[in-house]
């Protein structure tokens, strides 16, 4: 079964110009993939919710919060130690594991909170059946367009991604042509 | 040699050596560093360091057996002198990530480019020195498998850790520090661990760094995220790596003894720990560039940049040396005074003779600009300053605890050969360590080598 086609460009200006054409032409199960980070390629394909600075916040309200209360109820409410009189919520204190907290269960959320938007680890997809794809780690770039999108028409959608300058389209297939080997 | 040539012209062009240089394309990039990850063949200039550093691995292991049934008693520790190597040893090697997180995160922050091709190893070097420095405040607990009482966790005992003091602190910073250092350092390595998986031939290879890659298939949506989740985690370490030494530097002077109860010990504790830091980066960067012919990428400007960053951190520590005997003079607290004339005329005044010599005077070498662009010599400075700052701990455990308040209690701490051995040992850790990452790991970071000669070629309208 087709999944979708895949074109090759040669250079990233190249990338962003087609997936900007291609989303303007109402393409939306696109996607692009690049060797590095390329500036305005993700806004191009309509990418704009990016929710990983608000899971990063909500960890680090939770990891503070939870430290905090955790040492008020340890040193005020369930064991109480006299230390020369000094009172036993000493704010001033708790502020440093508050604050190590805080930053502990933040980094979990944006660190945790990427991976998993981004639906990594998947260890396998097909755009990986493309031998091609081998250099999108290396120099290629790369922008597919599912078979499900609703204007996906296997023939017109090559020729349309042809025009874009690609140096090349393939068809790329769900299961992988090679058996295990 | 023509790279070179132009190289020289836009050093004239901008008035500085560039962070690359320039006409690399993506692909020669990629090779010539993954390359060094991928070749079969084992070098034996690396097969030697390596047996060298396991034998001291070994030695490290067989101390540690040797604590583990003797107890601490094989040190020379004893009261009053109870902190000896352990906490000193401790300290220093903290003060060594220091510099790893300060590159790839404060500069990440700071926009500058050239921290690109120092980050990845100085990270791991963090990461290794932390393990390392964690390492003896565990050994130095006594009976180190009962480490986990440090942590707050309901027991039969009905007890809790007390929240009032700095070593609980403490083991929530180092934790916390280590933990984060290890995410940022990992998730910049997915990228690259796939270029690994995509260029190997053999399959098992294959197979390791794909499950290591999770997946990555630089899909513009996950690079976007990937971006937004390293600039948080830079965001996050960038304070916590001030307050790691700050809470090691409160261990000191929240107690009440002379020469450690002082205000200015936060920021005395944090130069000083990037000052060291950045003299270990020279010390690996410089025979790295050397023997793996990365001169392209660790160029000049990041040795010369690192030299700046050692002479204002030095000022730093000479600075805070100056206000101590200021402020013992100054101040009305006799036994601070008494503190200063010990350090300086007392049982360890060699200590603190070297200290100052070899941590405040040499270091001035580098303001001149020859010293800061020959490898040879920074990396002669750089060896004077990590020992340098290492006797600058034995002077600030030792000397305070050598003479206290009560005349009766003064003592002398003899370190023994077990001493030694751990910090020796703990040397030989780290270098395995780091020998094992140079080889499984791409140690520049590839991607953001594209990136950076992506934004060479095409420059901002």
């Amino acid at each position: 079964m087709l999944w979708g086609l895949l074109a090759q460009f040669k250079t990233s200006e190249d990338l962003v110009r087609a997936a900007q054409s291609a989303y303007a032409n109402g393409y939306r199960r696109l996607d692009a993939y690049s060797p590095f980070p390329v500036p305005n390629l993700a806004p191009s394909l309509g990418f704009r919710k990016n929710s990983v600075p608000l899971v990063c916040l909500v960890g680090g309200l939770l990891g503070g919060s939870i430290a905090y209360i955790l040492q008020y109820w340890i040193n005020v409410i369930e064991y109480p130690v006299n230390v020369g009189g000094r009172p036993l919520h000493a704010w001033p204190s708790f502020i440093p594991p508050t604050f190590e907290m805080t930053v502990l269960f933040a980094g979990f959320g944006a660190f945790f909170g990427m991976w998993a938007l981004n639906g990594l680890p998947m260890p396998f997809h097909p755009v990986f059946n493309s031998e091609r794809f081998l250099s999108v780690t290396r120099d290629g770039f790369f922008l597919s367009i599912e078979a499900k999108d609703a204007k996906f028409e296997l023939n017109a959608t090559r020729e349309f991604l042809m025009t874009l300058h690609a140096t090349s389209v393939e068809e790329v297939p769900y299961r992988s042509a090679i058996s295990k080997s | 040699m023509t790279e070179l040539r132009e190289a020289e012209r836009m050093q004239q062009r901008s008035g500085r050596p560039p962070v690359l240089l320039p006409r690399q394309t993506y692909g020669g990039i990629t090779d010539q560093i993954s390359g060094v990850v991928l070749t079969p063949r084992i070098s034996i200039g690396w097969l030697m360091l390596f047996g060298a550093a396991s034998f001291l691995l070994t030695i490290l292991l067989y101390s540690i057996a040797y604590l583990l049934i003797r107890g601490v008693g094989i040190w020379g520790i004893n009261i009053p002198i109870a902190w000896g190597f352990a906490i000193i040893n401790f300290v220093w090697w903290i003060g060594i990530g220091h510099a790893g997180t300060l590159i790839s995160a404060i500069l990440l922050l700071l926009e500058q480019t050239w921290r690109s091709s120092i980050n990845r190893f100085a990270e791991a070097m963090t990461l290794f020195a932390v393990m390392c420095a964690g390492l003896f405040p565990l050994l130095h607990l006594g009976r180190p498998w009962l480490f986990y009482w440090l942590f707050p966790y309901p027991n039969t005992m009905t007890t809790w850790p007390n929240f009032r003091s700095p070593l609980v602190w403490d083991v929530f910073a180092v934790s916390t520090y280590f933990t984060i250092s290890l995410l940022f350092w990992y998730q910049a390595v997915v990228p690259d661990l796939a270029t690994v998986r995509d260029k190997a031939v053999n399959p098992t290879v294959k197979k390791i760094y794909g499950i290591l890659a999770l997946g990555w298939r630089g899909s513009a949506r996950h690079w976007e995220r990937f971006e937004t989740g390293y600039l948080l985690l830079a965001a996050l370490a960038t304070p916590l790596v001030l307050s790691v030494h700050t809470v090691v530097s409160f261990d000191f002077s929240v107690a009440i003894m002379p020469g450690w109860h002082e205000s200015i010990y936060p920021p005395y504790f944090v130069s000083g720990a990037i000052f060291s830091g950045f003299a270990m980066v020279l010390i690996l960067a410089i025979p790295i560039r050397k023997v793996y012919h990365l001169e392209n990428f660790l160029t000049m400007r990041h040795l010369d940049n690192c030299g700046k960053f050692m002479i204002a951190t030095g000022l730093l520590v000479t600075y805070t040396y100056v206000a101590e005997i200021f402020f013992s003079w100054y101040g009305t607290d006799v036994y601070g005074t008494w503190w200063n004339w010990n350090r300086q005329h007392g049982a360890y005044r060699i200590v603190w003779i070297l200290d100052v010599f070899m941590v405040c005077i040499i270091p001035i070498t580098l303001w001149l600009r020859k010293v800061r662009r020959s490898p040879a010599l920074l990396f002669l400075v750089s060896l004077d300053i990590v020992i340098g700052m290492w006797i600058e701990r034995v002077m600030i455990v030792i000397i305070t605890l050598n003479s206290t308040h009560l005349p009766s209690s003064y003592g002398l701490y003899i370190p023994t050969r077990w001493d030694w051995a751990v910090l020796l040992g703990s040397m030989g850790f780290f270098a395995v360590c780091f020998l094992l990452f140079l080889r499984l790991v791409p140690m520049i970071p590839i991607f953001e080598m594209r990136k950076l000669a992506y934004e060479i070629e095409t420059p901002e309208e």
